[in-house]
């Protein structure tokens, strides 16, 4: 196995499209570092993309957030600008793992992991984050609940590497909020994970909404008919109840050792309402 | 495998080493540099055990590459104690017997210190929720929790 810490975006693009083996873009390793460990994967390359400058840093961009694919869940959460922003992204962040985690896993990696429980997936898919991805044949966006195409499986291509997430900004009365389902307080697989971002009109009417569910598919989804239920109410009980049925009837989900399938459609039609009035209140101030 | 050679500082001294490019800072910090104070309990991110200060972040450096330690600054637990004074944290642990085998001593101890570097005066669910990714298989906790806000008390007077 080689290792390369490469200092540009084209030198990682052009060292990971060339290595005819297998490769890893090594992030936080939260993930890449387990799976080397437990034998799942072998790579012949690893490009640590830290050492890419660009890549450690938020920067405001059109009244949105820009998060390079190297920056680190601590660093969201001490963002309070973004943290005012997008808490809902944040809080979903934040969720993954212990303080030491934290201090090294990014969302760009949990994302790119593509698994079907990933915490920060369903708040970014309500967020309306798009992944900006560099690679050989040039640059493309790719909106996030487009990115992953089956468990473990993403959609990017040999050589292609996420140089960071877009959050857009946030016009007055809007907020967001992510929740997950665990057995346990801290350090655990969401059971269910759902994520829901709001846009209030100053009367307090749902203008526009977003709901992401994790943990319940074989890849987290973006559930429109849930986000209609509520958009043109204040989010009175009938709405919620409309909400709670139809991401129930979005869920295909898998029996495990976590939650049987009749457990996670209740678990998700429970935690659909809980989230979407928590994004609402905080929409409302 | 060809070895890589890493310089870094770790506890203030300038230190270099060869390592293989998948061997974990956590075998750099031990087998090449003999600190061997921070242990390997899981090897995957979950008991806290090897627990290190990377850049002023707390880490698992079991899921560090030793490799990435190159130009950057690293404290662990040989770093704590000022020659023979022990830290406050380290006389408490011992004043309250917040240690049985000892194993996860020293991931406890550079957690808590980075604990109280950024937040002097946690309550008891801020230190729960901070060593929530610390593992102890003897003591329970709850000597550790109370260990650690008594250090947070002297230190602050
Ligand atoms: C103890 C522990 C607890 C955890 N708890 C949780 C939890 O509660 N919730 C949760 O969702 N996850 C959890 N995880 C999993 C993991 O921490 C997260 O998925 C994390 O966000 C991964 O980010 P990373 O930066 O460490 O990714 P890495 O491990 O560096 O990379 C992950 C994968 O993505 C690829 N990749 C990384 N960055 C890029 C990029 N920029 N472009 C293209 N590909 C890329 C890598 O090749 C690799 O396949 C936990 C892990 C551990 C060890
Ligand atoms: S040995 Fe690193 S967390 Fe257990
Ligand atoms: S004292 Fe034995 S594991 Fe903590």
């Amino acid at each position: 196995m080689r290792y390369l810490a490469p200092a540009s975006v084209d030198e990682a693009v052009s060292a990971l499209a060339a290595e005819p083996g297998k490769t890893g873009i090594l992030a936080g390793g939260t993930d890449l570092l387990v799976q080397m460990k437990t034998g799942l994967i072998e790579p012949d390359l690893i490009v640590d993309i830290k050492k890419i400058n660009d890549l450690n840093a938020i920067r405001r961009e059109n009244g949105g957030f820009r998060i390079g694919a190297g920056v680190s869940g601590a660093q969201m959460g001490e963002h309070a600008e973004l943290a005012r922003a997008w808490p809902g992204v944040v809080e979903s962040v934040n969720l993954i793992g212990s303080t030491q985690i934290q201090g090294r896993a990014t969302a760009a990696g949990n994302l790119c992991n593509a698994s079907p429980a990933a915490d920060s997936v369903p708040a970014l898919i309500a967020a309306s984050a798009v992944a900006s991805v560099a690679g050989p044949g040039g640059t493309r966006e790719i909106a996030v609940e487009d990115f992953i195409a089956a468990p473990g499986q993403s959609v990017l291509e040999k050589g292609e590497i996420v140089v960071s997430l877009f959050l857009p900004s946030r016009p007055e009365h809007a907020s967001d909020a992510y929740e997950r389902f665990i057995p346990r307080t801290e350090m655990d697989i969401a059971v269910v994970g759902v994520g829901i971002s709001v846009d209030t009109s100053a009367e307090g009417e749902v203008k526009n909404a977003r709901v992401g569910i994790g943990a319940v598919a074989p890849t987290p989804l973006l559930v429109n008919e849930a986000a209609d239920a509520i958009v043109g109410t204040k989010l009175d009980e009938e709405a919620l109840e409309r909400c709670a049925s139809a991401a129930m009837a979005a869920c295909s989900p898998i029996n495990d050792k976590r939650g049987t399938i009749d457990f996670r459609i209740k678990v998700a039609g429970a935690l659909a309402k809980r989230v979407a009035k928590r994004a609402y209140c905080r929409a409302r101030g | 495998m060809s070895n890589i050679h890493v310089s870094a500082t770790v506890n203030g001294d300038a230190v270099e080493f060869l390592c293989e490019p998948d061997e974990s800072l956590l075998d750099s910090l031990r087998d090449r540099l003999a600190l061997t104070g921070s242990k390997e309990g899981c090897g995957t991110g979950d008991c806290g055990a090897c627990s290190v200060v990377l850049d002023g972040r707390l880490v698992c450096s079991c899921l560090v590459l030793g490799a990435e330690a190159d130009g950057r600054t690293i404290e662990t637990i040989e770093g704590v104690a000022d020659g023979d004074d022990l830290h406050p944290l380290q006389q408490k642990f011992l004043d309250h017997a917040a240690l049985q085998c000892g194993i996860c001593t020293p991931g406890f101890l550079v957690a808590a210190k980075a604990l109280l570097e950024r937040n002097p005066d946690p309550d008891e669910t801020e230190i729960r929720y901070w060593l929530a990714g610390n593992l102890c298989r003897c003591t329970g906790y709850d000597k550790i929790v109370r260990a650690v806000m008594d250090a947070a008390e002297e230190m602050r007077q």
